[in-house]
C-alpha cells in the first residue's frame, strides 16, 4: 500500500478527495475541490460569542481559509466559562477582533477579518459577498434580520424555481443550557427563519397589574423595581443593566418589596437574571451545536455528504435526545417567497407607491425606504440621504426603474399594527400595466 | 462579585454551587488527546473541573495540525500530551493540569492501579480489546468511565458505570405536586375557608386556581360516590362546571383552573418510575448500601405508612393568578407540609442507619431535604459491562433496525446508525487482522472494501444476526473514512461526551442510557440499548 505524504489535511482529504455513495448530487471529489474551498469560498460567521468562538475554530479546521466574523459586543468576565478564545486580560476588548486574532495565531494559513459593529451597520452588498453565512446568535431579532438580508438576494425564475446564483445558504445554531438546535436554510428550498418563526415562542412578560398590585414571587418584585419603581424615582434617567450601581438599586428595592409582601427568594444573582434576561450557557452545548453547523457548512459547500434535512434539535437534560425534523417551506412567506406582486400604472409616482404599501393587506408597511438593484430610490434616514433622495418622490416609479416592464424591488420599513410594529425588509415584484408581457404575467406564487 | 464566581455565572445558573463544587473536586483522566479527547477536555476545563491528567504517548505530526486546535506548528515532533496539556492549562488557571507521555494501551496492560486515583476516565479512540480491559479496571476501582470515538462521519459515546443514582434529575416538564384530588387536612380546611361565590368581584378573580380545583373536586366527589371525573364526558362536564363559576370574562384564575383541570384527573399515588425504584432489590438495604439506597428504603416506609401512598410533598407551587395574600398563605401551607414530611423522613433515615449499625447522623439534613424535595423524580441509571455488550448485545435491538421494514424504508435513515454501530466494531476486527484500518492508506480500495465486508458478515454471524448484512454503500462509505478523525465530528462527539461527564460528576440531570451512535451523514443519530 502506498503511504500518503504527510499533509495537514490528512483527515479532511479522505472526505474531499475520495468518492462516496452517500454524498450530495454535485460532489466532485479531488484536490481541486479542496483548493477551491481554500481559495474561493468565503464564510461569514455572525456572532463571536459562545457559538461564534467554536464556529471559527471548527471552520478553520474544516478546510476554510477565508472567514469574516461580525459582532458588536465586548468581552465580559461571564463569557469565560465557554468562549474559549478569550482570557481574563481580554475583558473589555471587542469579541470579533480578539476571536479572529486568536484563531489566526493558532491555525496557519487561515485569514479572518473581524467586524466590530452592528449587523445593521453593514451595507447589503457586504453580505452578498459571502458564499455562505453561519449564524451563532442568541436573539430572534438578529436572526430575522440576517434571514431577511440573505433571502432578499433570492430571485425566482419564471417557472418559480429559485435562481441558483441568487441563493445565499445559511446555517443557524442556537443554545440554551443543555439544549440547542442546528438548522440549514437554503432560501427558496428549505423553510427560512420566518417560515418557522413559531418555533421561537415569544418571551413571557408579566402583566403590569400583577407587578403593581399582586406580586407573588421574587421575579415579580424584581420587575416591579426595574420597570415601575425605577421610573417613578429616576424620571427620565434610563436604567443601565451594565451599571452595577443601577443593578444594586433595583436589587435593594426588590428586597424591600419582597419583605413588604412576605415573598422569599430575591437574590442579586436572580435580579441580574430577570432584568437582563440571562440565558444560562455552557461550553459543551455550544461545542455540540457549533460542530454540527460547521459540518453542515462543509457539506453544503462541497457536497461531500448528504445534508441535514433540515432542523436538528439536541436535548441533554433527561438522557440524550437528538432529533431531525424536516420542516416545510411556507409558500406564501413574505421573506423567502417570490415576493408580493404589485401591479402599477406607469404613472404612479414613488410617493404614491409608498403610500399604497401602508394599506396593502399583506404588507402594512410604514416609514418605507425603497431601493432598486442596489440603488437607493428613497431613504427615510439618515437625514442627509433623505434630503438627497426626496426629489425622487414625485417621479413615476416606472421611470426610476428605467422603464422595465417588471422587476423586483426591495423595501424596508416598519411592519405590523399598533405596538407590535417591527422593522423588516420586503421583496416586491412590480409589474407595470400596459407594458409588453405584463398582460399574461405569471401569477403563480404571488401572495 | 469576585472573578472566579462571576466567570462561572452562566453555568451556576444551571447546576448551582453544589454542582460547581462537585466539578471542582473532580479529577479527570483523558486517554489519547487527538481532537476527540482534546475537545472533550476543553469543555470540562472551561467549566472548572479540579484536575486533568492527559495520557498520550504519541508525538505531534503535521496531520494533527489539520484537526486538532490544541497543537500548532511549533509543537510538531513534541509530545502531544504535553502540548495539549499546556494549551488546556491556558484556558483556566484554576485547573491543575498534568500530562503523562505514555500510550494508554500500554498503561491499561501494565499499570491498572493507575486509574483508581481518578473520579472519571475519558477514554477516546480505543479499540475494542482495550475498552473491555479498561472497563473491568474502572468498575473494579469504582471509577466513572466514558468512551468516545470519532471515525469519519460517525462515532460513538458510551458511559460505563455500574450504577449512577440521581436525586436532582431536574426534568424540564414534570407534573406539580399539588394534591388537588387528595388534600391533606390543613389544605382542605384552608380551601373550605374560602368562598368561591363571594360577591366581591375583585376577590372572586383573585382566588388561586388550586383552591378552585380542590373545592370543585370535592363537590364532584360528593355527587359521584367519591370518584373523580374519569371518562372524557365527565372531564368535559367538570370543566363546564368550572366555567359556570366564572362571573366576568377577564377572570384569569378560572381560565387557569380549566387549563389545569387535568391535574385533578391524574391518579393519586406514586408514578411507575418511582415504584420501580422502591421495588428494586437495592432498596433492601444492608450495611454496605449507599446513602441513596438508605434514603430509598426510608422512602419506601414513608409511602407505605405516613405518606398514605404518596411520596413526601415537594412543597413548591407554581405561579398563578391570585392576590398576594392568598398566594403567600397557600405557599406556606404547602411548605409546612413538606417540612413535616421531611421530619418524618429524617426519623426514618436515622432509624434505618441505626439498624444497619451506622452513624445515624451520617446523612446530612440538607441531603435528606433535597431527597424529599426530589423524591418523585429520582433516577437510577445502570450500564452493562462493555464486555457483555460486545459479546451478547441485545439482538432484538440490532435486528429490529436491520430487518424491520418500518425502520428500513428508503426515507428512513435510522438503520444507518445501526449500520455504523456494526461497522465501528467491524473495523476493529479488520485492524486486528491487518494492522491498519480499512482505507487508512491510499490505494487498493476495492480489496479493503471486500475485506471489510467479510469482517461485517462474520461479526453479524457472531452476534446471531445470521443472514443480515449491510448495504454496499455503507461499507464503501466506512472505507472512504479511512479512520479519519475530522475536527467537527470530534468536536461534536467530544461535546456530547463532556456533557455526559458533567451530568455524572454533578449528579444532576439524567445521563444518556445505552450506546450513542453518531450519524454525521444526515444527523439521524441514535441511542441503542444493547
Amino acid at each position: 500500500m502506498a503511504v500518503s505524504q504527510p499533509s495537514k489535511s490528512r483527515d479532511l482529504d479522505r472526505l474531499l478527495l475520495r468518492p462516496g455513495h452517500l454524498a450530495g448530487p454535485n460532489f466532485e471529489p479531488g484536490q481541486e475541490l479542496r483548493e477551491d474551498i481554500k481559495e474561493y469560498v468565503k464564510v461569514l460567521v455572525v456572532g463571536a460569542g459562545g457559538l461564534g468562538c467554536e464556529l471559527l475554530k471548527d471552520l478553520a479546521l474544516t478546510g476554510f481559509r477565508n472567514l469574516d466574523v461580525i459582532d458588536m459586543d465586548r468581552i465580559e468576565v461571564t463569557n469565560l466559562n465557554r468562549q474559549f478564545l478569550f482570557r481574563l486580560e481580554d475583558v473589555g476588548k471587542p469579541k470579533a477582533e480578539v476571536a479572529a486574532k486568536r484563531v489566526m495565531e493558532r491555525v496557519n494559513g487561515v485569514n479572518i477579518t473581524p467586524h466590530f459593529c452592528r449587523i445593521e451597520d453593514k451595507p447589503l452588498d457586504f453580505y452578498s459577498d459571502f458564499s455562505i453565512i453561519v449564524l451563532g446568535l442568541d436573539s430572534i431579532e438578529a436572526r430575522s434580520y440576517i434571514n431577511e438580508v440573505a433571502c432578499g438576494f433570492l430571485e425566482y425564475e419564471s417557472d418559480d424555481n429559485p435562481l441558483e446564483e441568487t441563493v445565499k445558504p445559511m446555517v443557524d445554531g442556537g443554545t440554551e443550557g443543555f439544549k440547542g438546535h442546528a438548522r440549514i436554510i437554503i432560501p427558496g428550498t428549505t423553510p427560512c427563519f420566518e417560515c418557522t418563526i413559531w418555533l421561537f415562542p415569544s418571551q413571557v412578560k408579566f402583566p403590569l397589574c400583577t407587578l403593581a398590585e399582586t406580586p407573588r414571587n421574587a421575579a415579580h418584585c424584581i420587575e416591579y423595581a426595574h420597570l415601575i419603581k425605577w421610573n417613578e424615582v429616576h424620571g427620565r434617567k434610563s436604567f443601565d443593566p451594565d451599571n452595577s450601581e443601577d443593578m444594586q438599586w433595583v436589587y435593594s428595592e426588590a428586597v424591600q418589596r419582597a419583605e413588604l409582601f412576605g415573598i422569599p427568594g430575591v437574590t442579586y444573582s436572580l435580579t441580574q437574571g430577570v432584568v437582563k434576561n440571562i440565558i444560562p450557557a455552557i461550553a459543551s452545548t455550544n461545542a455540540i451545536i457549533s460542530a454540527a453547523c460547521a459540518l453542515e457548512t462543509l457539506k453544503i459547500v462541497s457536497g461531500c455528504s448528504k445534508s441535514l434535512s433540515n432542523y436538528l434539535t439536541y436535548n441533554g437534560v433527561e438522557g440524550l435526545h437528538i432529533k431531525v425534523t424536516e420542516f416545510v417551506k411556507d409558500a406564501d412567506c413574505l421573506v423567502c417567497g417570490p415576493g408580493v406582486l404589485i401591479e402599477l400604472e406607469k404613472s404612479v409616482t414613488l410617493k404614491k407607491f409608498i403610500n399604497q404599501l401602508e394599506d396593502h393587506p399583506c404588507l402594512l408597511l410604514t416609514r418605507v425606504s425603497v431601493s432598486y438593484r442596489g440603488e437607493k430610490l428613497y431613504m427615510q434616514a439618515p437625514p442627509e440621504l433623505e434630503k438627497e433622495t426626496r426629489s425622487n418622490l414625485d417621479i413615476p416609479l416606472f421611470d426610476l426603474m428605467n422603464g422595465v416592464s417588471r422587476d423586483i424591488i426591495n423595501v424596508n420599513g416598519m411592519a405590523g399594527k399598533g405596538d407590535k410594529k417591527q422593522s423588516c425588509m420586503r421583496k416586491l415584484r412590480i409589474a407595470f400595466k400596459g407594458v409588453d408581457g405584463v398582460a399574461d404575467i405569471d401569477m403563480a406564487g404571488g401572495a | 462579585m469576585a472573578e472566579p464566581k462571576t466567570k462561572y455565572d452562566r453555568q451556576l445558573r444551571i447546576w448551582g454551587e453544589q454542582g460547581q463544587e462537585a466539578l471542582e473536586k473532580s479529577s479527570i483522566c483523558l486517554l489519547n488527546c487527538g481532537p476527540t479527547g482534546s475537545e472533550t477536555l476543553k469543555n470540562l476545563v472551561l467549566g472548572g473541573v479540579g484536575s486533568i491528567t492527559v495520557v498520550d504517548g504519541s508525538k505531534v505530526e503535521l496531520g494533527d495540525l489539520g484537526n486538532n486546535y490544541m497543537v500548532d506548528e511549533s509543537s510538531v515532533g513534541q509530545s502531544k500530551a504535553k502540548t495539549v496539556c499546556a494549551f488546556l492549562q491556558e484556558l483556566n488557571d484554576a485547573v491543575k493540569a498534568k500530562f503523562i507521555e505514555e500510550y494508554p494501551v500500554k498503561l491499561i496492560e501494565s499499570n491498572p492501579s493507575f486509574f483508581s486515583q481518578f473520579t472519571l476516565v475519558v477514554a477516546t479512540q480505543l479499540v475494542e480489546s482495550s475498552m473491555v480491559k479498561l472497563d473491568r479496571i474502572c468498575r473494579e476501582a469504582n471509577v466513572l468511565l466514558i468512551f468516545a470515538r470519532s471515525y469519519g462521519l460517525t462515532g460513538f459515546v458510551r458511559i460505563s458505570v455500574k450504577e449512577h443514582a440521581v436525586i436532582e434529575s431536574k426534568p424540564d416538564h414534570f407534573l406539580d405536586d399539588l394534591r388537588l384530588n387528595n388534600p391533606w387536612p390543613e389544605l382542605r380546611r384552608y380551601a373550605e375557608s374560602i368562598d368561591l361565590d363571594t360577591a366581591d368581584p375583585v376577590a372572586h378573580k383573585h382566588i388561586p386556581y388550586v383552591i378552585i380545583l380542590i373545592k370543585m373536586t370535592e363537590e364532584w366527589a360528593k355527587t359521584h360516590s367519591g370518584k373523580l371525573p374519569s371518562t372524557r364526558e365527565e372531564k368535559r362536564v367538570f370543566k363546564d362546571l368550572i366555567k359556570a363559576k366564572k362571573i366576568a370574562p377577564d377572570e384569569d384564575n378560572y381560565k387557569e383552573a380549566m387549563e389545569a383541570s387535568f391535574k385533578v384527573f391524574t391518579p393519586q399515588g406514586i408514578n411507575p418510575s418511582l415504584q420501580q425504584i422502591i421495588n428494586d432489590a437495592c432498596a433492601e438495604v444492608n450495611s454496605n448500601s449507599s446513602d441513596f439506597w438508605v434514603m430509598v428504603a426510608a422512602l419506601k416506609e414513608f409511602i407505605a405508612n405516613e405518606g398514605g401512598g404518596e411520596a413526601p410533598l415537594e412543597g413548591a407551587i407554581p405561579d398563578m393568578t391570585s392576590s398576594t395574600e392568598l398566594y403567600v398563605s397557600l405557599q406556606k401551607i404547602y411548605q409546612a407540609k413538606a417540612e413535616a414530611d421531611f421530619l418524618v423522613m429524617e426519623k426514618l433515615v436515622k432509624k434505618i442507619l441505626k439498624k444497619l449499625g451506622r452513624d445515624p447522623e451520617s446523612i446530612s439534613k440538607a441531603t435528606i431535604k433535597s431527597f424529599c424535595k426530589n423524591a418523585r423524580k429520582l433516577k437510577v441509571c445502570r450500564y452493562r459491562k462493555i464486555e457483555e455488550e460486545f459479546s451478547s448485545p441485545v439482538q432484538l435491538e440490532i435486528q429490529k433496525y436491520l430487518t424491520d421494514e418500518d425502520y428500513c424504508t428508503p426515507n428512513s435513515w435510522y438503520s444507518v446508525a445501526v449500520g455504523f454501530y456494526i461497522l465501528l466494531r467491524a473495523v476493529d476486527r479488520f485492524a486486528a487482522n491487518y494492522n491498519s484500518f480499512p482505507g487508512q492508506f491510499d490505494g487498493e480500495m476495492d480489496e479493503e472494501i471486500s475485506r471489510l465486508k467479510i469482517a461485517v458478515v462474520s461479526l453479524l454471524n457472531d452476534l446471531g444476526c445470521n443472514g443480515s448484512t449491510l448495504t454496499e454503500d455503507l461499507i464503501n462509505e466506512m472505507c472512504r473514512y479511512g479512520a479519519a478523525e475530522l475536527h467537527s465530528v470530534a468536536a461534536f462527539v467530544g461535546g456530547i461526551a463532556s456533557q455526559e461527564v458533567i451530568k455524572l460528576i454533578t449528579r444532576q440531570f439524567v445521563p444518556m442510557s445505552g450506546t450513542f451512535i453518531f450519524n454525521g451523514v444526515d444527523h439521524k443519530s441514535q441511542l441503542l440499548l444493547l
